[in-house]
């Protein structure tokens, strides 16, 4: 199991070695520098961060104390509204495509055939790839008169699309970027799992003559349920911060139909300068990252694969 | 009869796996060769219709065009100058600290970088910018390479930590018996042990800080811009000209791309160790 499987599953400072207690007090001086600068670019933010959503902070200009002012306005601004449920939508489509790809990849890539290692590397290409770069090649894709992508629909019998220059088809258009970029995330993380499972179940079950699907159903996905819940929560994760590749192809656009929570916290910080608004933005967004990873954890301790 | 067809079948079923991998493999592929021909074109053949796939003839203009028009050289050498301090701190810093805490087995400590990674690179943007600010050091390359740190040290950290729990402590036992201090068994029986997954956290903390685009793209200046800025910036300038546009961007990735041919079980096994990703 990976090492963030075993610190999700285990409530925390719960393993605190009784062994070396002695020691541990010197070791703590291998951890003060990190921790000091861990402090100062990490944790300082998270605390000012708070402090600032308690103000009108315009940057360069005023600021005023609203206590939670700037709360009350989220919770009743409708352009924030529209973003939390496009970035929901989003990610559903940018968890649920990868997750289907990646497991069933890593079956493929978990056999042994001729090129293997080299098959793989392309695969996991797009995970390491500038997303910017990325970004700019896909928006030439897209364009709906002299882009590839409508060349290929046509020779398809398919009829071009606006991919992400009409509101309706925008967000799923995105997602195929997300798709195409984060498959050999998941990918790789199933890949350890299959690499880890015990063979004797197989064994057994070829002798009472099951089938391949039946081995996969009743022994590799029960085995597999732990990755797959980490591949999972690292995805959702993952999707919800999705920034890059949006705001190089749409900026939001077009109109708001592609503002996500990232893109109008951007926006409200860095475009309107009002940044008491925008870490109250940044709160909520932590908020409901943390909510649904805990949702996500929940659910692996209820739901069972068998 | 019975091998015969038994033969058929597996070649038949061959023949699929292998139509199976090539339909995963080719959408990374074709982006990439995409991107590779769109470079090579003038700008009559990159907005042809029907497209123009193959190069006829393959022309470097686009990349001159780059290297003449734009101080993409500055712009490289900036991107060069944050990747490599922010992964060489992150390296003092947390190589120790993945040492440390993976002795002391602070599940506090580790947990606490778990969060640091699940929140998103943007929202420490503000308070950075305000800092940074008030400290009157934007416009100079410092507060993109502190900004980094954000991404670089919980990448190492993460990293160490699962190695140096995965060393067997009798050796160091053995060294600090023989009278050592702990720092010593840590310098030169620990870390050297450690190398592959000292390899593993560089590669990953230069990678994610090299793709990094959006803290250069709030805190950087005109002068200070790294190359994920730079070419986006070329898109919202020129935004017809295609064959520079993806010369420039070819440009940006192929460091990275060369690395991950390069190091491509290394990263494989930083990845599924941890799944770690940058900010």
């Amino acid at each position: 199991m990976t090492r963030e499987a075993a610190l999700l599953e285990q409530p925390v400072a719960a393993a605190t070695a009784p062994r070396r207690r002695n020691y541990a007090r010197h070791y703590a001086w291998f951890v003060v520098p990190a921790a000091a600068v861990i402090v100062a670019v990490i944790i300082f933010p998270w605390l000012f961060t708070v402090y600032v959503s308690a103000f009108d902070w315009r940057l360069g200009g005023e600021r005023r104390f609203l206590g939670l002012g700037n709360y009350e306005a989220l919770f009743t601004d409708a352009r924030f509204g529209w973003a939390v449920l496009r970035t929901l939508f989003y990610t559903v489509l940018a968890v649920a495509a990868p997750m289907v790809f990646g497991i069933a990849a890593a079956l493929a890539f978990h056999r042994k055939f001729p090129l293997r290692g080299l098959a793989r590397t392309v695969f996991i290409l797009p995970m390491m790839a500038t997303p910017v770069a990325v970004a700019l090649v896909w928006t030439m894709m897209f364009h709906p008169q002299l882009g590839v992508l409508n060349w290929l629909l046509m020779q398809l019998g398919l009829p071009p699309s606006m991919w992400v220059y009409a509101a309706d088809t925008v967000i799923p258009t995105l997602v195929l970027v997300e798709v195409w970029h984060w498959t050999p995330l998941v990918m790789l993380l199933i890949l350890g799992g299959l690499a880890s499972l015990p063979v004797d179940p197989y064994e057994a079950a070829k002798i009472d003559g099951a089938s391949a699907w039946q081995a996969f159903r009743h022994i590799t996905l029960p085995l597999l349920a732990p990755f797959i819940v980490v591949a999972l929560i690292i995805r959702t994760i993952d999707a919800l911060k999705a920034f890059d590749t949006i705001y190089v192809i749409t900026q939001g656009g077009p109109g708001q139909a592609s503002e996500t929570i990232n893109i109008f916290l951007y926006l409200q910080a860095f475009a309107f300068y009002n940044v008491g608004y925008a870490s109250a933005v940044v709160v909520v967004f932590f908020a409901i990252i943390m909510a649904l990873a805990a949702l996500l954890l929940w659910t692996r301790s209820r739901v069972r694969f068998t | 009869m019975r091998t015969r067809s038994g033969r058929l079948r597996r070649a038949l079923g061959n023949l699929g796996f292998g139509l199976a991998v090539l339909t995963l493999v080719s959408p990374a592929l074709m982006v990439f060769l995409w991107m590779l021909s769109l470079s090579l074109k003038n700008e009559l053949d990159n907005t042809a219709w029907p497209p123009v796939f193959i190069p006829d003839p393959p022309t470097l203009d686009n990349y001159r065009d780059v290297f003449a028009r734009n101080d993409f050289l500055l712009y490289a050498w900036n991107s060069v100058v944050v990747s490599f301090s922010a992964t060489f701190a992150a390296l003092a810093l947390g190589v120790p600290a993945g040492y440390g805490i993976a002795k002391m087995r602070s599940t506090r400590a580790a947990a606490l970088i778990l969060i640091a990674r699940i929140t998103p690179g943007l929202s420490y943007l503000i308070p950075l910018f305000l800092m940074f600010q008030w400290l009157e050091l934007t416009g100079t390359l410092l507060p993109i390479v502190i900004a980094h740190l954000v991404i670089t040290v919980p990448i190492v950290v993460w990293v160490m930590i699962s190695f140096f729990e995965g060393l067997p402590p009798e050796l160091e036992e053995a060294a600090l018996v023989d009278g050592a201090t702990i720092w010593q068994a840590f310098r030169h029986v620990a870390m050297p042990l450690a190398r592959p997954g000292i390899t593993v956290a560089t590669i990953l903390a230069f990678i994610f800080s090299w793709n990094n685009f959006v803290f250069a793209m709030v805190l950087a200046g005109r002068e200070t811009r790294t190359l994920p800025v730079a070419v986006n910036n070329m898109l919202t300038f020129e935004q017809i000209s295609w064959g520079p546009l993806s010369a420039a961007a070819l440009l940006v990735t192929l460091p990275v791309l060369l690395l991950t041919l390069l190091a491509q079980r290394q990263i494989v096994a930083g990845l599924t160790a941890g799944g770690v990703k940058g900010a």
